[in-house]
């Protein structure tokens, strides 16, 4: 056995057989989000392969824990953020995320990444943005919005409309006025109201009752509960949003992140390497056939 | 480390051949880790010294079979935070439920001389029958790897490796040749829990199933697959009636097979 | 010797008993010899040294949910169709080991320096061949290269063996992958009655064949071994209409049919596991006690599995049909899109080694009669 030190992207592409190997990240904060969510923010320990990291809009990272495994996450940072930190948005619902709740800052993860195709950006340009999203899918969510953030002028109108369960579950909710003050339209929704509350109440898709949206100009970004995002694209598809301009981002089961271990199929799609943002063009003849 | 943090860890032995606590004794250099890892405060098999509960985990053997012993397994779980049901009497009663099929009177008529002075109950049953389980390990024996897996795991506060699917992974990933297709052996591989590291058909025999059912055992399809390679009437019934015999899923497949087998002999075609 | 007649491309006659010599000069150079050999009434794939290790007369009778050693009541080595293991087992271990990481204040990753194995493997069909360059499209992408799977690859020395004796469960001819090894070998045998008729496929297969006595493949024995491969092919177990292929599949995701294949089928997983172009894996972290080693395996995974489909709070595929679906709209379907084959070669092994029977190219025929009526 030979033991290596700390590996860096470059050191694994002179070193293929590395290619399963994570790179590690020191945990430099944790932010608090809700009682079961929290962001944690990471450096690479390689000064180069932290500099040589960069990310889209809606790309995500498989974190390692070693003895616990790896999970899939989004990341959620901003990728033109200064210290270059890479935010992770984590919900704790398993083996491999509640361990991950249990570190502390200064604690190191493993990392490999980035994966996955982005959010569209630029193809999107000069569009009505409609950004759909549910819990903790607006985490892959929040990138894009940066993104626009930095380059309003090349977005027409842009609409977020966010749902969680309770005003306690709201993701980010610190934020909303700075982004409101950009010119994004900020809908807040939740299922259950509680006595802090005066928002609306209301799942998702129900926004497309209230709003009209002109169908030709309006390119709607969707990420959150499959079911949820099934309605909203319903919603979308009844007002004639082409399906070309409807993007989702899907979720499944996933172990390797590059299209090899198999498991996150659906059809003829890896959604870690064809996904996982998708047109719903390409999803259409799959999306709605009953556990496939 | 100081013993104080050390989890304390009993165990107990209700009605069972102590198979199970053997295989905890057979841990051998694995043992002397563990006793280092935990604080084994209650457990006969091994030594007399007893330390007070409330213990963090208890590790449970055998199945309940007495009203004391129905008695005592609620007193435990009241005294521990983690309960293990150890082997497949703690998990679905054991060979010893093969007598909730008959009639518990009967059978202690036939087997002993006074059967007035045994207090018993009507049923063999599994430890989740009376108390909340927070882990299953299955096996007759357990295998003593999965028990140190599971106990790894509850010091890390992680989820143990147990596998959930069939015993055919197992079979295959170790090579061994199928027995039911390349003998016709029957074998309930293909409805049962891995975990055991296929041990029967890689010494040429059908798997009895003492690992338990699988979550999503096709029993029906099994059993006809089965019953067509039957060396003996009733082959595939027993087989299912047998150590797990009175887990749900396969005491229902039995139980189709049995009245299967009284309507033919009552009807015969 | 006659060095002018060893071409790559070119074919000799060589005794049968010289393939002993091309065996252990294979070891001298640093080759594992692997192929068939009987054991538990079953044919595995493991270690041989001679021809004498070989299942000598032995064929294997296939068909669904069966297989059988019969004596064939002939001398011939290679006339056996294999059982349930397949080559695969070495380019993409069962379990293999990705790192060691120990945990001494921060992690550290240790890779085992081990070079990888090299594997000479003797007796690989057709279809085999096929296999094998259908999980390189997987294994080997531009996107992605495989460390293992690659580097175990590379190392490989291949003897086909053309197929005479087709089981009851092969359908190569319907996916067009043989019974004639086309390409991908070092050396090609036909197996006659007296000899073995040998092409060359590549220099370190003349090198070895070079140092032999053989003599030049004379126009009878070519003839012989092209009227056994034709007579062969005739003699298919089964058959596979793919002409609507993979549309049949994936047009058809809700018929009837994975009702009724969902209720037969066990989703014990055997067919993924046997079947020579299934590639799925899982990782599992193995820790010591106290958690500070952690030795991260990959294990052999199939979409039958249910921690395969699963996510946090539920599964994708929670129906044993859903889970057939899937097996099978990707071997003959999907796959197509993914890698541009088909994800069968035709080997029957999922029919052969399935407990319940289930026959793809049954399944296949009887959806399409569902969608016909
Ligand atoms: C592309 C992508 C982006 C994601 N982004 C985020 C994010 O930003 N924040 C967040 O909190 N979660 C995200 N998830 C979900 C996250 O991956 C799972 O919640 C996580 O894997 C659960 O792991 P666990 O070990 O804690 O749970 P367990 O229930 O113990 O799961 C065991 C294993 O199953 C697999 N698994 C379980 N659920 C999922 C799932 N939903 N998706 C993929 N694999 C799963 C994992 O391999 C996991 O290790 C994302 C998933 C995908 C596919
Ligand atoms: S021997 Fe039993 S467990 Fe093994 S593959 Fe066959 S049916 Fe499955
Ligand atoms: S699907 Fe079946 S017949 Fe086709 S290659 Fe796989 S095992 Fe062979
Ligand atoms: S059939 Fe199943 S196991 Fe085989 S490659 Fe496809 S998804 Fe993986
Ligand atoms: S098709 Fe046959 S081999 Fe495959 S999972 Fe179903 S029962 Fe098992």
């Amino acid at each position: 056995m030979t033991t290596t030190a700390i590996h860096s992207a470059a050191h694994r592409a002179a070193h293929p057989e590395r290619l399963l190997e994570p790179d590690w990240a020191e945990i430099t904060a944790i932010t608090p989000e809700t009682e079961d969510i929290s962001t944690f923010w990471l450096r690479f320990d390689g000064a180069a392969v932290q500099e040589r990291y960069r990310y889209q809009p809606g790309q995500f990272n498989m974190l390692y824990l070693p003895g616990y495994g790896e999970a899939a996450i989004s990341i959620s940072s901003d990728p033109h953020n200064p210290q270059r930190l890479v935010g992770h948005t984590i919900r704790f619902v398993g083996n491999v995320t509640r361990a991950i709740s249990r570190l502390k800052a200064g604690d190191r993860l493993g990392m490999r990444g980035p994966f996955g195709v982005p959010w569209p950006m630029h193809a999107i340009e000069g569009k009505d943005v409609v950004i759909a999203s549910g819990g903790i899918g607006l985490a892959p969510l929040r990138p894009a919005i940066y993104h626009i953030l930095h380059n309003r002028e090349r977005y027409s109108k842009v609409i977020l409309v966010y749902g969680a369960r309770t005003p306690r579950d709201l993701l980010y909710s610190n934020e909303y006025d700075s982004w409101r003050k950009a010119d994004i339209d900020v809908q807040i929704t939740v299922d259950r109201a509680d006595e802090t509350w005066s928002g609306r109440v209301g799942v998702v898709p129900m926004w497309f009752y209230h709003f009209r949206v002109d169908p030709r100009k309006t390119a709607l970004l969707t990420c959150g509960p499959e079911i949820m995002i099934r309605f909203v694209v319903f919603e979308a598809l009844a007002r004639r949003i082409p399906t070309d301009q409807i993007y989702v981002s899907l979720e499944r089961n996933m172990k390797c992140g590059q299209g090899a271990c198999g498991h996150c199929q659906l059809g003829p799609y890896f959604i870690c390497k064809d996904g996982p943002v998708f047109p719903f063009s390409a999803l259409e003849r799959y999306f709605n056939v009953e556990e496939f | 480390m100081s013993d104080s943090i050390k989890p304390s860890v009993a165990v107990y032995k209700f009605s069972s051949c102590d198979g199970c606590q053997l295989s905890l004794l057979n841990l051998e250099d694995d043992l002397l880790d563990l006793a280092g890892a935990v604080d084994i405060a209650y457990f006969l098999e091994a030594t007399r010294a007893v330390k007070p509960g409330p213990y963090e985990v208890a590790m449970v053997e055998g199945s309940v079979t007495t009203p004391h012993e129905a008695e005592r397994i609620r007193q435990i779980r009241s005294e521990a935070r983690f309960l293990i049901a150890l082997g497949t009497c703690a998990t679905a009663g054991g060979i010893q439920a093969l007598r909730n099929f008959g009639n518990a009177d009967e059978l202690a008529r036939m087997v002993y001389p006074h059967p007035e002075y045994l207090e018993y109950l009507d049923k063999s049953t599994a430890i989740a029958e009376h108390v909340k389980v927070d882990l299953e390990i299955w096996g007759c024996p357990v295998n003593k790897h999965l028990v140190l897996e599971c106990t790894a795991a509850l010091l890390q506060k992680r989820k143990p490796n147990l596998p959930q699917y069939t015993l055919c992974m197992e079979c295959k990933l170790r090579g061994t040749t199928c027995v039911t297709v390349a003998q016709g052996m029957p074998c309930l591989g293909p409805a049962v829990q891995a975990g055991c590291g296929a041990i029967c058909p890689a010494n040429g025999r059908g798997c009895y199933g003492c690992f338990g059912p699988v979550a999503y055992a096709n029993t029906e399809s099994l059993t006809t697959t089965l019953r067509a390679l039957d060396r003996y009437a009733g082959e595939t019934a027993l087989l299912l009636r047998n150590i797990s015999g009175y887990a749900p899923a396969f005491r229902k497949a039995a139980e189709t097979l049995f009245s299967a087998e009284v309507t033919s002999h009552k009807d015969p075609q | 010797m006659i060095e002018r007649h060893l071409a790559i491309d070119s074919a000799v006659s060589l005794p049968k008993n010289e393939l002993d010599a091309v065996l252990s000069d294979l070891r001298q150079h640093g080759y594992q010899t692997v192929g068939p050999r009987l054991k538990d009434e079953g044919l595995v794939y493991a270690g041989i040294e001679t021809l004498d290790d070989l299942p000598r007369g032995v064929i294997s009778e296939q068909a669904a949910g069966t297989f059988r050693l019969v004596q064939a009541g002939q001398e011939r080595y290679f006339d056996i169709i294999p059982g349930g293991q397949s080559w695969k087992q070495f380019l993409f271990p069962p379990r293999v080991t990705l790192f060691t990481a120990r945990k001494n204040g921060h992690w550290r990753i240790e890779s085992d320096g081990e070079p990888a194995p090299r594997y000479a493997l003797i007796g690989v069909r057709a279809c085999e061949l096929a296999a094998i360059e259908i999980q390189d499209r997987a294994f080997m992408r531009a996107d992605y290269c495989d460390p293992i799977y690659s580097a175990r690859h590379r190392n490989l020395f291949i003897v086909a063996v053309n197929c005479l004796q087709p089981a009851g469960t092969c359908f190569c001819v319907s996916m067009g992958t043989g019974p004639r090894a086309e390409r991908g070998y070092d050396l090609c045998l036909t197996e006659l009655d007296d000899v073995f008729l040998v092409e060359i496929g590549s220099e370190l297969g003349r090198s070895l064949l070079a140092k032999r006595s053989f003599e030049p493949a004379s126009a009878f024995l070519q003839n012989a071994a092209n009227q056994g491969l034709e007579q062969a092919a005739q003699q298919m177990g089964r058959r596979l209409d793919t002409s609507d292929l993979p549309d049949l599949l994936t047009k058809n995701l809700e018929a009837e049919r994975w009702e009724q294949v969902g209720k037969r089928c066990l989703s014990c997983a055997n067919c993924t596991l046997v079947c020579p172009t299934c590639f799925c894996w899982d990782t599992t972290d193995h820790t010591d006690l106290l958690g500070k080693i952690t030795r991260r395996e990959r294990v052999w995974d199939s979409c039958f599995n249910p921690s395969y489909s699963y996510v946090a709070g539920g599964n994708t595929r929670q129906a044993i049909r859903s889970r057939y679906r899937q097996w099978l709209t990707h071997k003959l379907g999907t796959w197509k899109e993914q890698y541009g084959t088909p994800g069968c070669v035709g080997c029957g092994r999922c029919i052969t080694w399935c407990p319940a029977g289930i026959d793809l190219t049954e399944e296949i025929a009887a959806l399409r009669e569902e969608v016909k009526a």
